[in-house]
């Protein structure tokens, strides 16, 4: 005990000398942590990324697109955004690998290998919106606690996998079942193996939805390590915290599920409305449910200047959570006037869908194109940010891009 | 009693001795971290521990910022870097902008839900330091686009 001290005292007075300063260790620092991680792989080689993503943080690994990466109707790997909680996994044995279900309304508790999920149930591939639930927590003033993204934490891939559905119904829910919350093997930032770094989940009647799968194909194959090899939940349109990577067992609950981030005030906003840096008690956060109206112009990039008489051909993305789309509109007055999109049907249901105009500028000078995109419900994207909510989510307002016409 | 020779043997007898002492205590201390730190001096590109294998590298500064953490530079940064680099990246901080309130609610629920210990004596530095360098601004409702790079769209 008084030698590991001794040792970890050095071996901080060294990193101390280094940076020349009189630093004294503090003695209540426990054993086992290190003071610094100073490894730099490189993460774009490390999870095959494009190099134009953005790295917000290395421990652990958040990595976010810009708008213009996202042009792709399919998201492709390189550019999708990568939200870790802990440590990603390592080691991770494909053919060992098993899913248990269990819970207080499990008929009973059951395991299945990947193999026999893959074998016993139908597969299905969606398209599937995932969007972070912190997604454009940069706007927010006064700022909120958090990974600070700003439009990049969006993707819509195709994902491959098994009605979470067909495997509950073969172990069998209970009548009293109200939620799922699901377990994995990533570890907690401290090191600590009996801190889960998240386990949330969905309520039941969105776990029984079709497209709510157990996925273990991204794009047609293994999904990458960093997005949850060899098997993850998928469950678009809601927060993608909820989407559960690497999962090795899913508790069917007869309440509300409890684990790591599913109580306030993680992935919850004010129940009622409150004003910029109101303090707001636990119990009068609500969970986060399905994600709001949202759009993202992805071409041009912003910045793009243009001959007046050209023309500017537009496009982009837009999804609503649970709903469809109605209306995708552009400004290009601030909000002043609107002009219709065309926009598409979704794929299938929860995915995405594509928009696009041809503007027309009248005078030559400095432009923004806002992008705002209405539900089935008649709600839009507000062109200011939306309530302000202690940490940061749901910054669902209006994305625009710069132009000079010339 | 005056014999160089002798002095000089002795001399070089004992200055041998501390070498060899000086070896054996830095080999005893590699291996007893080692021992702790089995990843140490493993050269694996997904160690998660610390190596400092070059001083000026993990020392330099640039335009008053730690290029290895991307902290501002303070005298206080060695207490910063040592209470909140073990469990997190240095990007978590920089990127975040609170009040030393906002900080000091933040460390709070670090100690309460995230092993966080308790710093001490440190605590006060550290969050004065915080509330320095990453205190928040107005940014009012939604702020003007900027960082705009500008370029020719072709077609």
């Amino acid at each position: 005990m008084q030698r590991r001290k001794f040792i970890r005292n050095t071996v901080l007075g060294t990193t101390a000398s280094i940076l020349a300063t009189d630093f004294v260790f503090s003695e209540t620092m426990p054993k086992g942590y290190e003071p610094l991680e100073f490894q730099d792989p490189d993460p774009y080689r490390l999870f095959e990324k494009d190099e134009g993503m953005t790295i917000l943080n290395d421990k652990p690994w958040n990595i976010e697109a810009k708008a213009h990466l996202l042009d792709d109707k399919i998201t492709p790997n390189k550019y999708m955004f990568i939200r870790n909680n802990g440590i990603i996994p390592k080691n991770i044995e494909a053919s060992k690998w098993g899913l248990t279900i269990d819970g207080e309304s499990a008929r009973k508790t059951k395991s299945f290998t990947l193999q026999e999920l893959k074998t016993k149930f139908k597969q299905y591939t969606y398209l599937l919106t995932l969007e972070c639930g912190g997604n454009g927590r940069s706007e927010f003033n006064p700022p909120a606690k958090g990974n600070q993204w700003t439009v990049g934490a969006v993707s819509c891939a195709a994902w491959t996998g098994v009605r979470l559905k067909d495997v509950l119904e073969d172990v069998g829910v209970k009548s009293d079942a109200v939620y799922i919350g699901y377990h994995a093997v990533d570890t907690h930032l401290s090191g600590d193996p009996d801190k889960e770094p998240i386990s949330r989940g969905v309520p039941i009647y969105k776990a029984l939805q079709e497209e709510t799968l157990l996925a273990f194909k991204m794009n047609g194959k293994d999904i990458p390590l960093a997005h949850g090899y060899p098997l993850r939940l998928v469950a678009g349109g809601w927060p993608a915290s909820a989407s559960g990577k690497w999962i090795n067992r899913i508790s069917i609950r007869n309440i509300e599920h409890d684990g790591t981030k599913m109580k306030a005030p993680a992935y919850r906003v004010p129940c009622k409305p409150v004003a910029p840096g109101e303090k707001v008690k636990d119990e009068d956060m609500c969970i986060i449910e399905s994600m709001p109206v949202k759009s993202l112009i992805t071409f041009p990039k912003s910045g793009a200047m243009l001959k007046q008489e050209k023309g500017l051909h537009i496009r982009g993305h837009a999804w609503a959570g649970e709903l469809e789309v109605k209306a995708v509109e552009y400004s290009i007055d601030f909000g002043a006037t609107w002009k219709s999109c065309n926009l598409g049907k979704p794929k299938n249901r929860l995915a995405w869908q594509h928009f696009g105009a041809e503007i027309i500028f009248p005078k030559k000078g400095y432009y923004e194109v806002w992008a705002r995109a209405t539900d089935v419900n008649n709600r839009s994207q507000p062109m200011l940010v939306p309530g302000w909510n202690p940490k940061g989510y749901l910054n669902n307002a209006c994305h625009r891009i710069a132009v000079k016409i010339k | 009693m005056n014999n160089p020779e002798f002095f000089k043997k002795i001399k070089s007898v004992y200055n041998t001795v501390v070498l060899f002492f000086i070896l054996i205590m830095v080999f005893a201390a590699g291996l007893m971290y080692k021992v702790i730190n089995p990843s140490f001096l493993s050269f694996n590109r997904e160690t998660t521990q610390e190596s400092y294998s070059n001083v000026e590298d993990f020392n330099a500064m640039e335009d008053g910022i730690h290029v290895k953490t991307g902290f501002k530079n303070d005298k206080d940064l060695p207490l910063v870097i040592a209470s909140c680099t073990p469990c997190h990246s240095a990007k978590l901080v920089t990127q975040n902008r609170a009040t030393k309130d906002g900080w000091i609610s933040i460390i709070r629920w670090m100690q309460d839900t995230q092993n966080l210990w308790d710093l001490g004596e440190h605590e006060a530095p550290i969050i004065s330091y915080l509330a320095k360098y990453y205190g928040p601004e107005d940014k009012g409702r939604r702020e003007v686009l900027t960082n705009i790079e500008w370029y020719d769209l072709e077609d």
